[in-house]
């Protein structure tokens, strides 16, 4: 009898996830609740650190899991030990489920104070990507930006909106961001506003360094907390260089919020099934850091990609063959 | 102005039967706005307000000065709420910023550290023989005139509309630090865009303004003020305000604290006298109100009544602006028609450089 | 009028009314001078700043962000001992850059 295995989400980690079942000879069952597979990937114009068009990485892996089965605008409320449960109220069978049901971005209107759908030209790093992809980034009346800020860890490390973990991926976002638009605009202004840059991943520090001495962008250590419109409809942001310890204040024409990554709105619900553990950040426990990334406390769930914690996609992508992996071991000894 | 995130903090707000506490400062800086309150609630709202004579200041200031101790202020507020006990209400209301901060911290403390609430009921039982109910409903009195704009508005005589060109007066609104900073949830519409005077504003036809430093404090901050030394500092933040504002060239100033009512206008006379700098049109300064005053003005009292001739900055050009009949003869005469005196001449009413000689005038 | 008390000016270094040609015309000469990190290895190891208040770090931010009030003469109290130049992480000719302040702001 052919095992079942049903992956909760099609984004990188679960397309990950069918294409190297797939290679193991398992037909597995994508549930996406979108309508079309690819997650977030879909709304990316460029990869950090080598600015890969992100639709290539999305192709690619496409079709590596072209055999697989997709259902696509289902969402799966529940996790259970016959399978899953669906919207339409239908339960699905599954010898093995492997999560990965991915993140949420961060809402950054719950950042009141930086305007965020209040001004005109305050924009997420999400905006700013589906700018890149339309080919035309501007301020809302059209001009071009001569002045850009960008400010760090938007809904990361600040217990005022329950975000106390680092998102991770933010901080080479804002900079392979700030080097786009440097790089389209020659003549402005790129500031940069940050905490601490984490450039965690191989070629982001040089991809830093290259921003600071190549793109001459600037980065201001301080975290912006005010930003008003003036009556041209600029937005005037207050900081502090810490470095010089006094409080800084300027006016740009687009301030954009690096926004950070909170836990995949599933989770929670996932949560209430023996073995699915949520960590105090709320993205989902493993089973241990080291060497059950992709395992539950479940024998037969898996996990894969940013359901766990926030991840590049390179991360995401790894896990989604390590818990293939899993998977299939686990299938064998049923 | 977009701001949609308003809503999403609605406090409750008692619907009537108010027991009312008065602020330290506002009868001397804004004496008619207080009575305003009293006379608006109960003649044209129609609703139950009480106040004694019994109740004392909630010691803030000395609070905030660090001159009165925690718990001298909790068996103080104690007494507050123990008078409204007694007098059988339960919803209690404070004119002043401070007090409606101090008054929610209170509470909260004792919320938070049950242990705090049983000491001050014993130091207050022990000082005074009184008990208290903790009040059912706690407002400042902007909230419930802000409750009530709707049935002020339907019975608004002269609406914020500039009668020379029909167009809506343009207002800036001014939250005290303390009506939301500390405890945003306690604020209509939270801390960073509070809606409390913005909803008057826009239900009396006026256009509220929004300016890059609109969220800044006034600069008062009680010690700062209140040590010569340190005035510089305190009046340097009123003047970044009005620096900002300029260019929007507001028709007034509305607050809703005592403390930024009379730091926005007495300021701007301290800055013209300073440096010759004023921020209103035609070289004056920009009137400053207070919101029973500006609800006072809409319902058509007489601006006399309303005490605003105890303003630094004259009120004139908005009561022209807004097509309010006034008797300038009757300016300095009190309700008993006896005259108060007139304040000297000041280059922040006079559209004009100060000169040495100004103040012999 | 004297009130016994003076309007106190603002301290936000402000980046709309700072002139930044000079800062601009800095970096463009030395882009590596726009590399630095924060690190601070420059002010613990410098022989001037052991024993005055100078701030190598701070100086040079304050250039960057266009304000040269007495920069001049916080870069004279610089040695030129090269020490910081060894312990640069990011290989900052930081000395080119003390010798470049002192050039392009003499006037401040």
């Amino acid at each position: 009898m052919t095992k079942k295995v049903i992956i909760i989400g099609g984004g990188p980690a679960g397309m990950q996830t069918a294409a190297s079942l797939l290679e193991m000879g398992i037909k597995p069952t994508i549930i996406e609740k979108s309508d079309r597979i690819g997650g977030k990937l879909n709304d990316w114009h460029k990869l950090f650190p080598s600015f890969t068009p992100a639709h290539e990485v999305l192709e690619s892996l496409k079709q590596k899991m072209k055999e697989a089965r997709v259902i696509t605008g289902t969402t799966v409320e529940q996790i259970n030990n016959e399978g899953v449960s669906l919207n339409d109220g239908s339960i699905m069978e599954a010898d093995a489920v492997v999560v990965a049901s991915g993140f949420n971005l961060f809402r950054a209107e719950l950042k009141e104070e930086l305007g965020y759908t209040i001004y005109d030209n305050v924009y997420t790093t999400v905006d700013i990507e589906r700018m890149l992809n339309e080919g035309e980034v501007a301020m809302k009346d059209g001009r071009t930006p001569q002045r850009i800020a960008f400010l760090h860890c938007v809904g990361s490390r600040d217990e005022k909106v329950n975000q106390r973990h680092c998102s991770k991926v933010c901080c080479v976002t804002g900079v392979k961001q700030a080097m786009e638009l440097k790089g389209m605009f020659p003549q402005a202004e790129v500031y940069n506003f940050y905490m601490d840059i984490r450039m965690f991943g191989p070629g982001y520090e040089e991809m830093y360094r290259r921003a600071q001495e190549e793109f001459n962008i600037h980065f201001v250590r301080g975290r912006i907390s005010e930003a008003s419109e003036t009556i041209d409809r600029r937005v005037q942001i207050k900081a502090e260089d810490t470095l010089i310890g006094r409080p800084l204040k300027m006016t740009v024409d687009m301030l954009i919020l690096i926004v950070g990554m909170t836990p995949g709105e599933s989770n929670r619900e996932f949560s209430k099934t023996n073995g699915i553990e949520l960590q105090p950040s709320g993205f989902v426990a493993p089973a241990d850091n080291f060497t059950r990334n992709t395992c539950s406390n479940a024998k037969n769930i898996f996990y894969a990609g940013t359901v766990t914690a926030p991840k590049n996609i390179g991360e995401s992508i790894n896990e989604g063959a390590v818990a293939a992996q899993q998977v299939a071991k686990y299938l064998k000894g049923l | 102005m977009k701001r949609n995130s308003w809503q999403e903090y609605q406090k409750e707000i008692a619907d009537d039967n108010y027991y009312y506490v008065r602020s330290c400062i506002r009868q001397n800086f804004f004496p008619g706005s207080e009575k305003a309150f009293l006379d608006i609630m109960r003649n044209d709202v129609g609703k139950n307000v009480i106040e004694e004579a019994t109740h004392t200041s909630c010691t803030g200031i000395g609070y905030h000065s660090d001159i009165v101790p925690m718990e001298t202020i909790m068996t103080v507020v104690a007494r507050q709420f123990a008078l409204m006990t007694e007098a059988g209400f339960e919803n209690f209301t404070s004119s002043c910023i401070t007090s409606f901060g101090i008054y929610t911290e209170m509470l909260e403390t004792w919320n938070e550290f049950p242990e705090t609430e049983e000491r001050t009921r014993e130091y207050l039982y022990k000082a005074t023989g009184r008990e208290f109910k903790k009040p059912k409903n706690l407002a400042h009195t902007s909230d419930v005139m802000f409750k009530h704009r709707e049935a002020i508005a339907a019975k608004m005589k002269k609406p914020l509309i500039n009668v020379f060109t029909g167009k809506p007066l343009r207002v800036v609104e001014h939250i005290g630090c303390h009506y939301a900073k500390l405890f945003p949830k306690k604020g209509v519409g939270g801390s960073e865009f509070p809606y409390v005077l913005a909803g008057m504003i826009e239900s009396w036809g006026g256009e509220v303004v929004d300016y890059p430093e609109r969220r800044h404090c006034c600069g008062f901050g009680f010690r700062n003020y209140i040590v010569q030394a340190n005035r510089g500092f305190s009046v340097a933040n009123s003047h970044k305000k009005l620096e900002s504002m300029k260019p929007y060239k507001p028709d007034f100033i509305v607050t809703n604290c005592p403390g930024c009512s009379m730091f926005l206008d007495k300021w701007q006379y301290t800055i013209a006298e300073m440096e010759g700098n004023t921020y209103g049109q035609d070289g004056r300064g920009i009137p400053v109100l207070t919101y029973e005053e500006m609800a006072g003005l809409v319902l058509g009292y007489d601006p006399w009544q309303l005490g605003m001739q105890m303003h630094q900055v004259d009120v004139e050009p908005l009561l022209d602006k807004m097509g309010v009949v006034y008797d300038p003869a009757a300016k300095y005469l009190g309700p008993n028609g006896k005259f108060i005196g007139n304040p000297e001449l000041a280059s922040v009413n006079l559209n004009c450089t100060p000169t040495p000689t100004m103040r012999t005038l | 009028m004297d009130f016994g008390f003076s309007i106190s000016r603002p301290r936000a270094i402000d980046l709309d009314k700072n002139d930044l040609s000079i800062s601009r015309n800095a970096l463009k000469k030395m882009p590596e001078f726009q590399a630095c990190i924060g690190c601070g290895g420059c002010t613990a190891t410098c022989t001037a700043g052991n024993l005055t208040q100078f701030n190598f770090r701070k100086v040079h931010t304050l250039v960057r962000r266009g304000d040269y009030q007495n920069a001049y003469d916080e870069m004279n109290k610089c040695m030129l001992c090269g020490k910081c130049r060894l312990v640069c992480p990011r290989g900052i000719n930081t000395r080119g850059v003390a010798m470049m302040i002192k050039r392009l702001l003499s006037e401040y």
